[in-house]
């Protein structure tokens, strides 16, 4: 295997891995704020790719610039289920709230099967076909747009928690959700923000996904777990750590899908995940507890 | 004699037992497979039972015991006509040194709560990709136990009809609750509680919480194992992708959880509740000829359990009707 090749598929593993990091982006900060693992992230990740697949299907509109109306509507989804739904369940043990959110699982993908059926689909565009070459490295077109927009998306989040109001309250009920009620902090609502912006995360990173690969129902528990892998390689809870996450994720599956076997890539990741929960649970970037 | 019958549980334990017991003499094919399925699930839902609801240790990747157990039992038939009672012992091994190898990581390295629980399914789905690729025992393209003449019953080797599938089965689910109950009322299930409630507190009154929650562990791996061996011999074909696949692992605990964590008879009652949903929105499903809508509807109704009765439907139903009293 000559060192163009091998240079290839490692540039194309780490934009891969980016699009990955932002959809675990979306986990990471439900996850830090509520301390609410959402087992229907996944499910989440597939119907904005649905959502993405529609608009360019029957409207026309290619999935980035459909990107702010999928997160958007991931966004009012996201907000209206944590505000009537999982604000209730908060206080209750983790076996509880898992079962929920699988519940919610459940009725997404099956409401996507009854609606799509199990064939996967997929989208081209006239971008599909091109590539950069920089010197010996060919880039995917859209490999690299999806990628640009995926590091984008993220530092407008990170931008948000860092630079406004709401994005400090936020931080604020993930430190201390007593301290923050007791300023006078609508931690109710904020939990709901922040549930809208972690759906809107997976919203941007379904659109973006969309121009990589195949959709179809079956791939939500997939994404539930790659999301997982991902998040706790990185640190639950950290930003950068999601990203960082993201991108070995990728780079892990490209590798091993050429070194070694396709189907043996995600026994990698999930060897990767093991490792990682014994010796440094809080992740790479992750602080420790 | 008289105390037993005096307290309603044993009287409805024994009744349902009787009932249970001259079942088949009146039950089609039908009935017959539905009432497996609730007893398999039943008896699955009390081996979790006894790492969750006794000891407080959340396990995801139960799945992992259920394929080790299949295969073991399957594979040794398979290739040396081994008695599945000889399997069902390799298999219990096999799952007990699994249980005991995630669990001593686990434990030591004080991974808890959430983060045990997916170290327990990425141990599960690591497995099921392994076994996808072991080319002895089929990998991805599955094994399949010899179906042999159903006209006579052995039950040595675990091959006839599905009568007798029902009281093997049958009896599994009796010693498992037996054997929970016991558990239950012996010192090593009072020490398991009081890990469940405040582990730190549990250290601190010197109970050995390692070793017990290592025992819990390995008693539940080895339990579960077994209902896998059932599943080998009961459907003849084994798939990596179904066996392992954290579906299964989900449904395992689902009936427990709906009918009470930590009780005796909420695997029994989480069972009945799930399959019998399950079929009633079956039949609902093909009347209406919407064929996605079952799991739909499934999925609510799971939500409004848990929106409504988030213990479980047992002790609800346990206050309801009177049947409190000694331990669960």
């Amino acid at each position: 295997m000559d060192a163009t090749f091998f240079l290839n598929v490692t540039s194309g593993g780490l934009l891969t891995g980016l699009v990955y990091g932002l959809m675990a982006l979306g986990l990471s900060v439900i996850f830090g704020v509520m301390r609410v693992v959402n087992f229907a992230h996944g499910d989440m990740m597939v119907v904005a790719m649905y959502a993405a697949f529609l608009l360019f299907t029957k409207l026309g509109i290619e999935p980035v610039p459909a990107l702010p109306l999928v997160a958007g509507g991931l966004f009012v989804f996201g907000y209206l289920l944590q505000r009537f739904l999982i604000n209730r369940f908060l206080g209750v043990t983790e076996h509880i709230q898992f079962l929920l959110l699988l519940s919610i699982a459940m009725i997404i993908t099956n409401g996507l099967l009854m609606v799509f059926g199990p064939d996967a689909r997929n989208i081209q565009l006239d971008a599909s076909f091109e590539s950069y070459s920089i010197g010996p490295l060919v880039l995917d077109k859209v490999r690299v747009i999806a990628a640009i927009t995926a590091g984008g998306v993220a530092a407008l989040l990170w931008a948000f928690f860092r630079y406004t109001t709401t994005g400090t309250a936020i931080r604020a009920c993930a430190d201390n959700p007593v301290g923050a009620r007791v300023v006078g902090l609508d931690v109710e609502k904020l939990y709901a923000v922040t549930f809208g912006i972690g759906a809107a995360c997976v919203g941007a990173a379904g659109c973006l996904l969309l121009l990589l690969m195949d959709v179809h129902p079956h791939l939500s528990s997939d994404y539930t777990l790659l999301g997982f892998i991902i998040v706790i390689l990185g640190g639950l809870g950290s930003l950068g750590g999601a990203l960082l996450g993201g991108i070995l994720v990728g780079l892990s599956e490209a590798l091993s899908g050429v070194l070694i076997a396709p189907s043996l890539k995600s026994m990698f990741s999930f060897g990767l995940l093991i490792l990682v929960l014994l010796l440094r649970p809080h992740g790479i970037l992750g602080k420790k507890p | 004699m008289s105390a037993l019958l005096s307290d309603r549980r044993a009287v409805l334990l024994l009744g349902l037992l009787a009932v249970l017991v001259v079942a088949p003499l009146g039950a089609g094919d039908y009935l017959l497979s539905i009432l497996i399925t609730i007893l398999l699930q039943a008896y699955l839902g009390m081996a979790w039972n006894v790492m969750m609801g006794f000891a407080g240790q959340f396990s995801l990747g139960h799945a992992l015991y259920v394929g080790l157990g299949a295969y073991a039992g399957g594979a040794l038939f398979v290739h040396f006509g081994t008695p599945p009672l000889i399997g069902a012992m390799a298999g219990m091994l096999v799952s007990a040194v699994a249980g005991t190898i995630i669990g001593a990581l686990g434990f030591r390295f004080k991974v808890m709560g959430v983060y045990f629980a997916l170290l327990t399914i990425a141990f599960a789905e690591f497995v099921r990709v392994l076994f996808d690729h072991w080319g002895w025992v089929g990998a991805s393209s599955g094994l399949f136990l010899p179906v042999s003449n159903r006209a006579t019953d052995d039950i040595w080797m675990l091959r006839g009809s599905a009568t007798m599938f029902y009281y093997v089965i049958l009896g599994m689910a009796a010693l498992g609750f037996a054997f929970s109950r016991s558990l239950l009322r012996r010192r090593i299930g009072y020490y398991w509680q009081a890990i469940r409630e405040d582990q730190e507190a549990a250290d601190a009154l010197g109970i050995d919480v390692f070793r017990l929650k290592m025992i819990a562990v390995v008693i539940s791996a080895s339990m579960t194992s077994l209902g896998g061996l059932f599943i080998a011999f009961y459907n003849n074909n084994l798939y990596p992708e179904s066996i392992f696949s954290m579906h299964r692992s989900i449904e395992l605990m689902l009936g427990t959880i709906i009918g009470g964590i930590g009780t005796l008879f909420g695997p029994i009652l989480g069972a009945v509740v799930l399959t019998a949903l399950g079929e009633i929105l079956t039949i609902a499903g093909n009347a209406i000829g919407i064929d996605g809508i079952k799991q739909i509807a499934y999925g609510v109704c799971l939500m409004a359990i848990l929106i409504l009765k988030p213990g479980g439907l047992w002790p609800w139903l346990r206050q309801r009707f009177g049947l409190e009293g000694g331990a669960r």
